[in-house]
């Protein structure tokens, strides 16, 4: 680190919550002009410590200095003016306001007599850092109509956009497909050479190695070592994480498929997806693969009756069905894990247990009332097949890390026992450990014939998991591929067809 | 040992004990300014006396915790208690009838306030506000715009009367208190009450019936307005089309004071009779050191206020 300007310092910083201490004595040292990625399991830390060089949280002890100088700030406006910038993992906007409110806010451009918004010059500045991003929006088009992936490409815009000197990325290409990574990399490079300094966070080492100089690795709120990128391999980097060797990510098997049990044919729906027919089998895990917009989540939500198609059929065993809500679906066998797990998976302000056991019950009551022992044992068995790392069942799910609140929406799916299993982004914002478990789960399941259908934006997940894989283009079926056919090249290819 | 910070769909251990606390010191101060106020007869007073609010308050609780609102809850009680004292003329129907028409009256109107909430997406806060007013005006023109008296005995007796030495108001009271807890700690109801308020979209997910459970909760909360109409009438041996102006405000106070959050999802009837008892006594206190009732609209708006705050603390840690 000599030979670069260290612009930022973490010395000795520690940080307790009730019950948990988040950060013990982490002392990093970030270099000017570099990309510095700090990777760790879910629960080591990462977002703890960036939130409080965002002014979220005060740090109990420790001194942060900002080229040189003593860094206090009192909220997050200091820190914006102290040059540094964050793009949330859990993102942060507005919803019923507009792209353009939402990029812009706390900075609109106003005439200085009255306050009194310009709205045209609002409307080009969007424009011009949305371009930045190669997103192509109308900047007023209300947040919450966006997908997930173009909502984060527009905190991204936003972060980008202070003139920070230090630019904090937190799970930044969660919803992004390879296309955008590959953008925000180019971005990154540009921000290097503007003499930012990138702090990166992230699972996927594979992008970690491809983009950062410096990887701190953070293990229970420590630093276990911080190295030059091109010093450290993934293996090593793992073991770090998680303070063992991990063997193969993704369990071989051999697929046997059963029976079709459930086939859509020519299903549309206005504005998302049309024409779209495939079949599922029993004992098989087809994956759902495409870019951002190619209408994967947009499917999966008109499966569930979540929303309404218009046209098309869905069958199970050859018969037609009407699935008009998720209460239909969940009658006829099916689990969902939805890519959004804090708007659709969970109720944040019920216990464990409560949420797992909600979509069935049924299965542990008497009549109207709930069998408390019933529902513990379930619950239990739950949480130890899955390993989910919770002080008790009766806490709130809130307070689990995003790891454990993804293996609860899991859990609550498979209590129904259904025979078909969807899933939306199942790994997203997971760390490795948990993700090799979720893999072992479903080729589980699968061989115990449970047909699983799985959407997914992380090609090494789609083709390591898949026996077939539909690709998706534009709200199009573009392939259909067998395993041996679907490599991430030939994947991509038809991603980006049509 | 309450856990600070561990925030239940109960809400905070620390507001539930902060309420019990709170009482306790009340009483404490009361009893020693006020020589009447730690006995029996007046604590029966001041449980005679929030028999109807509360009643409402737990009703009300139903809907506060599927997120909604319902602001017709005094305009129900005047509706209804025209409507059961139609029917309880001396010798005209057996006691069921006005009893069965009060409450059944409340249950329409919820399950109107409920479908044009749900069915027609209109803001609760409005629906209720409008349905305020319409049973308001329902009232009046079932009566005339009069009081309707001359009510049978046996009706005037569910109000004044007593079982066993203990009011009847009070009796009615805790079989809604005791059956409501049940309700929504035990059944699947109640959980799904939970769900809804908690996170509406997650729940419809889950395969819930969200539509139907909220209907359910407005349908239960103005059936028990509707009970409370009918104790209200029968107190005063009328039915008073004018009843019940800001018993809505008083309810939703009770709730608020007792850690139910009015975004949906936290809270629960024990901390609602709680609140309505703090107010109750509080009053009552009040009235036995001669503190003029103006002081006491004060002290009210203080205490809400002041729980909301300390909710907040607690919820943003």
């Amino acid at each position: 680190m000599e030979h670069r300007d260290c612009v930022l310092e973490l010395q000795d910083v520690s940080k307790s919550f009730p019950g948990v201490k988040a950060l013990d004595r982490v002392s990093i040292r970030f270099g000017q002009a570099s990309v510095h990625a700090l990777v760790g399991e879910n629960g080591a830390g990462k977002s703890t410590l960036m939130k409080i060089l965002m002014g979220f949280y005060t740090e109990d002890q420790g001194e942060i200095l900002l080229r040189g100088r003593h860094l206090a700030h009192a909220g997050v406006r200091q820190a914006l003016d102290a040059g540094i910038s964050m793009i949330h993992q859990e993102l942060m906007y507005v919803p019923h306001m507009t792209v353009a409110e939402n990029t812009l806010l706390g900075r609109e451009p106003a005439s200085r007599f009255l306050g009194r918004i310009d709205r045209k010059e609002a409307h080009r500045q969007t424009k011009r850092l949305l371009r930045q991003v190669g997103l192509d929006l109308d900047p007023d088009r209300l947040m919450k109509d966006l997908s997930v992936a173009e909502r984060q490409l527009v905190e991204i815009a936003k972060a980008i956009s202070y003139d920070a000197k230090i630019v904090i990325m937190d799970e930044p290409t969660s919803s992004l497909s390879q296309h955008e990574v590959e953008r925000l990399f180019r971005i990154i490079a540009q921000l290097k050479d503007r003499g930012v300094t990138v702090i990166y966070i992230s699972h996927r080492l594979e992008e970690v190695f491809r983009i950062a100089d410096e990887v701190t690795v953070l293990r229970d709120g420590r630093v276990i070592a911080t190295s030059r990128a091109c010093e450290v391999d993934t293996e090593h980097v793992i073991a770090m994480m998680v303070g063992r060797g991990l063997g193969d990510v993704f369990p071989k098997r051999t697929c046997r498929p059963g029976p079709v049990i459930l086939s859509i044919r020519n299903l549309g729906r206005k504005d998302a997806f049309r024409d779209v027919s495939f079949d599922l089998r029993r004992g098989e895990i087809l994956g759902l693969a495409g870019l951002m917009g190619a209408g994967r989540t947009e499917i999966i939500r008109c499966l569930f009756g979540l929303d309404r198609c218009d046209q098309g059929q869905i069958l199970v065993y050859g018969k037609e069905v009407a699935i008009r809500s998720p209460a239909d679906a969940l009658r006829l066998g099916m689990g969902l894990v939805s890519e959004d797990r804090q708007i659709t998976g969970l109720v944040p302000c019920l216990s464990l247990a409560s949420n797992i056991t909600l979509s069935n019950l049924s299965r542990c009551s008497w009549g109207p009332v709930v069998a408390r022992k019933r529902e513990q044992e379930l619950v239990e068995r739950m949480v130890g097949d899955l390993r989910i790392k919770s002080r008790s069942s009766d806490e709130m799910v809130a307070n689990l890390s995003g790891g454990n609140q993804q293996k609860a929406v899991l859990a609550k799916a498979l209590l129904g026992e259904p025979d078909v299993l969807v899933l939306d982004e199942p790994t997203r914002g997971i760390d490795v450990g948990a993700k090799a478990e979720i893999y072992r789960l479903m080729c589980r399941l699968a061989d115990e014939g449970k047909a699983i259908l799985m959407a997914s934006s992380e090609l090494p997940e789609v083709v390591g998991m898949s026996d077939r894989v539909v690709v998706l283009s534009s709200g199009m079926v573009t392939a259909q591929l067998d395993r041996d056919q679907a490599s991430a090249e030939t994947i991509l290819r038809y991603a980006m067809a049509g | 040992m309450p856990e600070h910070g561990t925030l239940s769909r109960d809400g905070s251990a620390m507001q539930k004990y902060g309420l019990l606390i709170a009482f306790v010191a009340i009483c404490t101060v009361l009893s020693l300014r006020a020589p009447a106020f730690l006995t029996t007869q007046n604590a029966i007073n001041v449980l005679r006396q929030i028999s109807i609010n509360a009643i409402l308050a737990v009703g009300v609780t139903y809907v506060i915790l599927t997120g909604g609102i319902d602001l017709s809850l005094g305009s129900v009680v005047a509706v209804t208690g025209v409507l059961a004292a139609t029917f309880a003329h001396p010798d005209a129907y057996p006691l069921i009838v006005p009893l069965a028409v009060g409450i059944l009256g409340g249950v329409l109107i919820g399950v109107l306030n409920g479908v044009v909430i749900t069915r027609f997406r209109v803001a609760p806060f409005i629906a209720t506000l409008g349905m305020m007013t319409i049973a308001r005006g329902g009232g009046l023109i079932i009566s005339k715009g009069r009081p309707v008296s001359n009510l049978s005995a046996s009706f005037n007796s569910i109000g004044n009367g007593s079982l066993l030495r203990i009011p009847i108001p009070i009796l009615i009271l805790a079989g809604v208190f005791l059956v409501s807890h049940f309700v929504l700690r035990r059944t699947t109801f109640g959980r799904y009450i939970y769900a809804v308020g908690g996170n509406e979209e997650a729940a419809r997910a889950s395969g819930i019936n969200t539509h139907g459970v909220k209907i359910a909760s407005y349908a239960i909360c103005a059936g028990l307005a509707g009970l409370a109409g009918i104790l209200q009438a029968s107190r005063i041996t009328t039915g008073q089309p004018n009843a019940g102006i800001s018993y809505e405000l008083d309810a939703i106070a009770a709730v608020v004071i007792g850690g139910t959050s009015l975004s949906g999802g936290i809270g629960s009837v024990t901390g609602t009779f709680l609140g309505a008892l703090l107010i109750g006594t509080l009053n009552n206190g009040l009235d036995l050191l001669n503190v003029s009732s103006y002081y006491q609209q004060v002290v009210k708006g203080l205490i809400i206020i002041g729980a909301v705050i300390l909710d907040r603390q607690e919820h943003s840690r």
